[in-house]
């Protein structure tokens, strides 16, 4: 027997069998630099400042109390710490707040996947009963009756006038920002820092690959495939059934099937599932490990996985990895102020949309080229 | 591996199946990686489509156009479904389970 080889040679491979069994990730595993927008709303800097504006102003809502920003918190993972929303008359709903961080990259907006864009999506929460509970044409008509939004529309939109749609694309262009930073301990590891991830961490990931099976719907750098599955969440104990993607597409898979969420920040944005029923993300992982409580329509990819204390323990440590330590500062806005008549006469002459032909018409310069807000809808 | 060979040689296999005394043919699309491995293919009225899942995950492919409304049903790895194409148009192939899977299928005289 080599004394000296021996030893050495055990070194080797060790140091070989880390190298490929815990390698590091490919750097697509860390978020985008770049948003994509569409063609009729590039992201601006003046875009950006009047849709935060707008996402954090209350008199967006019928009660005059609620914002976007009041389910979707910076505070706490851009949702509200709640099991279900809360909204109009402090009324709770049927569904916990997802988290809006990294949605500019997902193809289908909201737990059903019922809006195909930012833009859509964000009148949405408005004009629901059970949220913000404000007809559009009078939030259109209380932005415009407030001064200080006239110049901020002018600069973000000019020409476009104050209405939904400037409304919608300005809130679209400011949640286009509202992504993760690459500053999590995962995305260090992946750029080589081998010290970035504790050990735990690491068999998380590697579980989280292999035996955990997460990787089939949570997958890609947002650790979300955009997709809709059922995951065998039962009616829980609210008794409360929910079809989930079955009411917007009605085919057998989608019922009880919801949006994969995505897992950056994931710590941030307790509790969990569609109706925030565990407040852990170990419950989380046990509601995997026993392969789902309801089995009916159960997605193929669900099946008890066998994890010990250890390994759901591993999963959770990856898990806690994935929140940036540095997330782009938010700084609350000044919102501007309400209704001052002098400012406000001030504001409709200065900022009239270009588009005349509809404000000569009504003879109101505040209308502009948009007819739809004649209708009372968008 | 099939799949290797789908993405490498052709966008889509043409294999000429016995299906009637005029040459209907079956075109194979793949499914790998959570996409169709062909975002478009044409085919002639009487073909047939053979999807094959030769993926890691489950699909479950739809169409809801007026020339041709399916449900395929949730398939995995290894297993094919097929539609045949009785009418010209464009058919619209969509995974319920993926939104970013996307085929067009055009259908000619």
């Amino acid at each position: 027997m080599n004394y000296v080889l021996l030893p050495s040679l055990l070194a080797i491979l060790v140091s070989a069998w880390s190298a490929v069994v815990c390698a590091a990730p490919p750097r697509d595993m860390l978020p985008p630099a770049e948003v994509s927008a569409p063609e009729h709303n590039a992201v601006t800097a003046e875009r950006v400042a009047l849709g935060q504006t707008l996402f954090f102003d209350p008199r967006l809502s019928a009660s005059g109390w609620i914002s976007c920003a009041s389910c979707h918190n910076p505070g706490q993972g851009w949702s509200d710490g709640l099991p279900t929303m809360l909204g109009h008359g402090m009324k709770a709903g049927e569904r916990n707040t997802p988290t809006i961080l990294n949605s500019a990259f997902l193809p289908l907006l909201m737990w059903d996947g019922r809006f195909r864009t930012l833009e859509e999506q964000a009148l949405g929460p408005i004009e629901a009963a059970g949220e913000m509970n404000m007809k559009l044409d009078e939030m259109v008509a209380r932005v415009r009756s407030i001064p200080g939004y006239a110049p901020m529309f002018a600069d973000a939109y000019p020409g476009e006038g104050i209405n939904s749609e400037t409304v919608a694309k300005a809130v679209a262009s400011y949640e286009r920002t509202i992504v993760s930073s690459g500053t999590s301990p995962f995305d260090d590891w992946v750029r080589g820092d081998e010290k970035a991830l504790s050990a735990g961490a690491r068999r998380g990931y590697e579980l989280f690959n292999g035996k955990g099976n997460c990787v089939a719907c949570h997958s890609g750098w947002a650790f979300t495939d955009g997709g809709f599955h059922n995951i065998g969440l039962d009616a829980g104990p609210g008794g409360v059934a929910d079809n989930g993607r079955h009411e917007v597409l009605p085919l057998a898979s989608m019922k009880g099937a919801f949006k994969t969420p995505t897992l950056r920040d994931v710590a941030l944005s307790a509790p969990y599932m569609r109706d925030g029923r565990y407040d852990t993300l170990r419950e989380v992982v046990e509601h995997y490990n026993r392969g789902g409580d309801s089995k009916e329509n159960l997605s193929p990819e669900m099946r008890p996985l066998n994890l010990s204390d250890q390994e759901i323990d591993d999963l959770v440590a990856f898990m806690g990895a994935l929140t940036d330590r540095r997330p782009a500062k938010v700084v609350y806005p000044q919102l501007p102020a309400a209704v001052d008549a002098a400012a406000l006469a001030e504001a409709q002459r200065r900022y009239a949309p270009r588009d005349a032909s509809a404000g000569a018409a009504s003879g109101d310069p505040r209308i502009g080229s948009d007819q739809r807000i004649a209708q009372g809808r968008d | 591996m099939p799949g290797v060979f789908f993405k490498t040689v052709f966008p889509a296999t043409i294999l000429v199946g016995a299906m009637s005394a005029a040459e209907a043919a079956e075109v194979v699309v793949d499914q790998k990686d959570k996409q169709f491995s062909t975002s478009a293919v044409t085919v002639k009225v009487g073909d047939t489509v053979k999807f094959q899942n030769n993926d890691s995950v489950s699909h479950n492919l739809f169409s809801l156009s007026d020339t041709k409304t399916f449900d395929l049903g949730t398939f995995p790895n290894g297993e094919s479904r097929e539609v045949q194409f009785e009418q010209p148009g464009v058919v619209d192939v969509e995974c319920a389970i993926h939104p970013t899977m996307k085929l067009k299928i055009a259908i000619e005289e």
